[in-house]
């Protein structure tokens, strides 16, 4: 019961985009097209994965033990860093169609703040192995719905007749709001 | 006459014409998530400004010797121990704001601003006009942040700095301080930055 909780709070009452702020980056940069927005998604729902896994088992068996927390940033920021790339080369040598359609999106994603703050707020809120892993699932999941979302809008906006001054970031902020103004309707979910 | 002007223009170009966040949208995540007061808002700018300036002398310094293959990878590390630094610093000496920005200081390590100055300037520019590059940018960011968090605050909560500002009938608009008013706000703000752009280039 509690597992399902944590995966709809994180997937859509807290979502990570639209209530967390966390990768706004690329859901203002990738959220031109659909089916982008899709293969983004997919990506980032990966990487997240594996990293609350991996950072999971190096914060609780190796940096706790040592007494070595400090060293918990820069050590989270290497496991991201050298798992996109080792995600990358593992796509590539396993599925090429895949790696072509998430190829580029793959060196976005170390600099994603979804990812490292996906890993820090489960460290934050003691999360045990089960939790952290589920809670990345629904993550990632909400990250994919708000992209999806955000995209399927502007591919329809591109009929609208937009103010030239607020074309491109600004119109894409403000739907944002609403968005996340509606998103604010799940609060009582849970 | 012509290198002082350009290091002028290394400073005040992050300020309005190359604004990292009006204008190039980088770091975007904190600037909408903290600016629900000023105290946050100044208190997250510091925190980035001084990461930027101390990591961009260290890789102007280091420029020649990092080997370009693993570039990314050290900017990081060296970005991540002064975030680790400023972290430290803030929840000792103010760990009152340290709680409030939670997550978002060790956050800095993944803000575009630093990362996007150190590969698009420190690391190919001496140190004096890295620092300045740096000192412009963080204050750009600064700045952006204290409009913001200034906007949303006083029209969230009817206070500036905690101060009670607004008439007493006044009624907060709670929604400026959740989530959709920071995306509202840095909407509009964006957009009035281009008219004022727009406006000049016309004149």
């Amino acid at each position: 019961m509690n597992l399902i909780v944590i995966f709809i709070s994180a997937a859509i009452v807290n979502n990570f985009v639209l209530s967390q702020f966390l990768g706004i980056c690329p859901f203002v940069g990738v959220s031109k097209r659909l089916d982008s927005a899709v293969s983004m998604g997919m990506a980032v729902t990966f990487v997240m994965t594996i990293t609350a896994v991996v950072t999971w088992l190096i914060y609780h068996l190796l940096l706790v033990p040592y007494n070595l927390e400090i060293l918990q940033y820069v050590s989270f920021i290497l496991v991201i860093a050298s798992l996109v790339q080792l995600v990358e080369m593992f796509i590539r040598k396993v599925s090429k169609p895949l790696y072509d359609s998430l190829g580029i999106f793959l060196p976005l994603i170390t600099t994603n703040c979804a990812i490292l703050g996906l890993a820090l707020i489960s460290v934050l809120r003691n999360y045990s192995f089960m939790e952290s892993l589920i809670y990345s699932i629904g993550a990632g999941a909400g990250f994919t719905l708000a992209l999806v979302i955000m995209a399927g809008i502007r591919e329809e906006l591109e009929l609208a007749d937009v103010p030239k001054q607020f074309q491109g970031a600004a119109i894409t902020m403000i739907i944002a709001g609403s968005l996340a103004l509606a998103f604010m309707g799940f609060a009582g979910l849970i | 006459m012509a290198k002082k002007v350009s290091l002028l223009e290394d400073f005040t170009k992050g300020i309005w014409k190359e604004n990292p966040i009006l204008i190039a949208l980088l770091g975007l995540c904190p600037t909408l998530a903290v600016t629900t007061s000023v105290e946050n808002g100044i208190a997250m700018g510091l925190a980035v400004s001084f990461t930027l300036v101390c990591s961009s002398t260290i890789i102007s310094l280091l420029r020649n010797i990092i080997p370009k293959q693993v570039r990314i990878a050290s900017f990081i590390v060296i970005i991540a121990t002064f975030v680790t630094i400023a972290d430290r610093f803030l929840a000792a000496f103010y760990p009152e704001i340290s709680k409030n920005l939670g997550p978002f200081i060790p956050l800095i390590i993944v803000n575009c601003i630093i990362l996007g100055r150190q590969e698009a300037f420190a690391s190919k520019n001496n140190v004096g006009r890295s620092i300045l590059d740096a000192c412009g940018m963080g204050l750009g960011f600064t700045l952006i942040l204290i409009v913001l968090s200034t906007i949303r605050e006083l029209l969230g909560s009817g206070t500036i700095m905690g101060f009670k500002i607004m008439w007493d009938s006044f009624s907060p608009w709670m929604v400026m301080i959740l989530p959709p008013g920071a995306f509202l706000t840095l909407g509009l703000m964006i957009g009035a930055s281009n008219w004022i752009n727009d406006r000049r280039k016309r004149s």
